[in-house]
């Protein structure tokens, strides 16, 4: 028996998503730039999968931009949108609790291209300081990066009044938002609504690694980060991955129909986990608490408990958690995420993050309530 | 496991001995800036992983990094600043690779922490641990380990001390271990070799000029750079003489910004004294007479312990070269020179 809830880092690929993209790897494998059956055979796959893409977040197909995954797309984002036209650009905004993918954009195109870049803190409940964000918003800001859903604790952020916030205090700023953690969880044609630029990543619901997209609400240019051949409207080059986009469409639309199931029951087996483990586990408390988060995402400090070390015995035990982020070594970094809520490096390093996703079963959960305060009774004698 | 050849055969050895199942290679990740003879690069990790992979065994790299600036970084540069001159993998060994490791491996429930070194753990008929220096003489770690104590060696084990570093190489290369023929490292981890030990002090803490001064007189000599990297008994960069032999460095005062320099034999001195004493077993008594080693692969030579308040002073038979404070010092035993029977630093 073993329990992966670790969702959040990626998840399982969807059967049905495999099944749509096989042919693509074998039979239907024609390049779409070109002008004979096999390519248009491929067009017309990639020209369905935008139209499944756009459908889900509410945009025309032509606002949609495959990359190579979440990454890319906040990196388009951030450098695309600072990177176009020849408007003068000022400030960067973003939060310090976001993603590396736009947190580390954010600072490399500050030194690119001469801009400030100013941090802003979250509250103690995981949630973008909106007062913070205020003073920070001023007129000269060109972009202001917030995440839609926070990838640690699953805080969900308040996108609407963070865009019309910019919107009055910036009026030149570009809104863009990491809508990675999104889409298990929340319809993201309504949570991202209200950003210029939003990028999603197939892998976290059900589609593959290495496949994502940018959503470009029309009328924000973008320049390109890889130049070549012109695909993408010029957006970005390179031969799109075909049967990894034929998947991600497939996985977003069932993840889509199946939402309002999946989170009601999702959120049940997440409350039973958090719940049970701050019942039983003596000072535990829940990072998030008082927020509103995404149902998939459990999230808490244990006292006086190294994760890194629980992490450890959880894997013996058979149940896949995470904690903070890792950086290439593989080491376990303490998480910019709770220092950027005021946590002190100790408190950080007694974070867990325990993520589930559609498939996760109520055996898994109670696989890690009997795991959890076992390894933790261990480590703390 | 540290990418390097040694800790790759002793986690082969003790696969083999105690079964893959019950064997798990671990990674310290001690230093986040940038390094190149050290043993937490990215490279070296993935070395360490890749072995690991091939000897079927379980692999993690936990994060010490803070402590490990706290605990070994920090203290190097701050000793330096108040002129003594730390031995960072002597703290590293006490306080990270057999204190906070193996603190961490007896949490996740395993028996003891398997290192690299070329040393060797014996037991006594009544169960006392003995440490011993490495089968191979050029390579002997012992003098790094020589502040360990019966806590610590009982829930620790050298793999490779009964091997010489051929062996190690000849059984890593018959395993095709990707680290055979990897390269000793050499020096401090975390100083680059490009930056050196100046680079890395200049960013971290202010240098200063001096003057040097003749140790019996106190005549002015000249100017000298950047005091806080002059050891006692250092050599280079001090001239020589009016009688044409060179100088060494017999004191160093930060506050006064003088290095007292003089002629060969004032850089000897007839004894240490030492603080931070630690003993591998039972303390040995007041008058007794060890063999001390000053350096990793020092001279050992031989001397009496004086007890001296908290600590300990050792007295050479014969005048040695002045050991700068902050140094450590290994003893054996007289009896059987290969034992170590404690350590102490420099004060």
């Amino acid at each position: 028996m073993r329990a992966y809830l670790d969702h959040a880092a990626t998840t399982p690929m969807r059967s049905e998503a495999v099944a749509a993209m096989l042919p693509f790897l074998t039979d239907r494998f024609g390049n779409p730039s070109g002008g004979h059956g096999a390519a248009r055979d491929a067009r017309t796959a990639l020209d369905d999968a935008r139209e499944v893409v756009a459908a889900a977040l509410a945009v025309d197909p032509g606002d949609v931009v495959f990359t190579s995954g979440g990454t890319e797309a906040d990196n388009l984002a951030v450098f695309g949108a600072l990177g176009a036209g020849d408007r003068p650009i000022g400030t960067i905004v973003c939060t310090a609790m976001e993603h590396h993918a736009v947190l580390n954009a954010c600072r490399a195109a500050s030194i690119h291209f001469g801009l400030d870049l100013r941090e802003v803190p979250s509250d103690a409940a995981g949630v973008v300081d909106l007062d913070r964000l205020a003073e920070a918003c001023t007129a000269e800001v060109s972009l202001v990066s917030v995440m839609a859903v926070n990838n640690e604790i699953g805080t969900i952020q308040p996108l609407d009044e963070v865009a019309a916030l910019v919107h009055a205090q910036s009026p030149d700023a570009v809104v863009h938002t990491d809508g990675v953690q999104v889409v298990p969880w929340l319809d993201p044609a309504k949570q991202c609504q209200a950003a210029d630029l939003t990028a999603i990543s197939a892998h976290k619901f059900g589609g593959t690694k290495g496949v994502g997209a940018l959503i470009a609400r029309s009328g924000v240019p973008l320049a390109p980060l890889l130049h070549g051949g012109g695909q993408e409207r010029e957006r970005r080059s390179g031969t799109p991955d075909v049967a990894g986009i034929v998947a991600m469409a497939e996985a977003l639309r069932l993840t889509g129909d199946q939402r309002a199931e999946t989170v009601a029951r999702v959120a049940a087996l997440r409350d039973r986990l958090l719940d049970g483990l701050i019942d039983q586990v003596d000072g535990a408390v829940a990072t998030a608490e008082g927020s509103a988060t995404v149902a998939g995402i459990a999230h808490l400090r244990v006292p006086g408990v190294e994760s890194e070390a629980l992490l450890v015995l959880l894997d013996q035990a058979g149940v896949a958690a995470s904690a903070g982020a890792s950086c290439s070594s593989g080491a376990v970094e303490p998480s910019h995420v709770l220092l950027a809520m005021g946590l002190t490096r100790e408190e950080a390093a007694s974070g867990i993050r325990f993520s589930l996703g559609h498939a996760t079963t109520a055996e898994e959960i109670d696989l890690a309530l009997a795991a959890v305060p076992e390894a933790v009774s261990q480590l703390r004698n | 496991m540290s990418g390097g050849v040694d800790s790759s055969v002793a986690a082969a050895i003790l696969a083999d001995e105690l079964g893959r199942a019950n064997v798990v290679g671990a990674t310290l990740k001690l230093w986040g800036g940038s390094s190149d003879s050290g043993c937490c690069s990215v490279a070296d990790v993935d070395d360490a992983r890749r072995v690991a992979d091939q000897l079927g065994l379980v692999h993690h790299v936990f994060n010490f990094a803070d402590d490990f600036e706290a605990r070994v970084v920090a203290p190097y540069v701050h000793g330096h600043a108040e002129g003594r001159t730390p031995n960072p993998c002597i703290e590293c060994n006490r306080h990270l690779k057999f204190d906070r490791l193996l603190d961490r491996a007896m949490a996740l429930g395993f028996d003891a922490v398997a290192t690299g070194h070329h040393a060797r753990r014996a037991v006594t008929t009544d169960g006392r641990f003995r440490l011993r220096r490495g089968a191979d003489d050029l390579k002997d770690q012992s003098y790094v380990l020589s502040m360990l104590g019966q806590d610590q060696l009982a829930r620790c084990s050298f793999p490779v001390g009964d091997l010489t570093k051929a062996e190690v190489r000849a059984q890593a290369a018959r395993l095709g271990l990707r680290t055979a023929d990897k390269p000793d490292s050499q020096d401090v981890c975390f100083i680059r070799s490009d930056e050196g030990r100046r680079g890395f002090l200049g960013d971290r803490l202010p240098l200063h000029p001096g003057r040097l001064v003749d140790h019996e007189t106190g005549a002015d000599l000249g100017p000298v750079d950047d005091l806080e990297l002059v050891t006692v008994g250092q050599r280079r960069g001090m001239g020589h003489g009016t009688d044409g032999r060179r100088r060494y460095v017999t004191s160093v005062d930060l506050t006064a910004r003088r290095v007292r320099v003089g002629p060969p034999e004032a850089a000897n001195a007839p004894g240490v004294g030492l603080h931070t004493v630690t003993w591998v077993d039972e303390v040995w008594p007041d008058g007794a007479a060890a063999i001390a080693q000053c350096s990793a692969h020092g001279v050992p030579v031989g001397c009496e312990l004086v007890r001296d308040g908290d600590g300990l002073a050792v007295r050479f038979d014969e005048a040695q070269r002045r050991i700068a404070p902050g140094q450590t010092v290994a003893l054996y035993d007289p009896a059987r020179p290969e034992l170590v029977i404690g350590s102490g630093i420099v004060r």
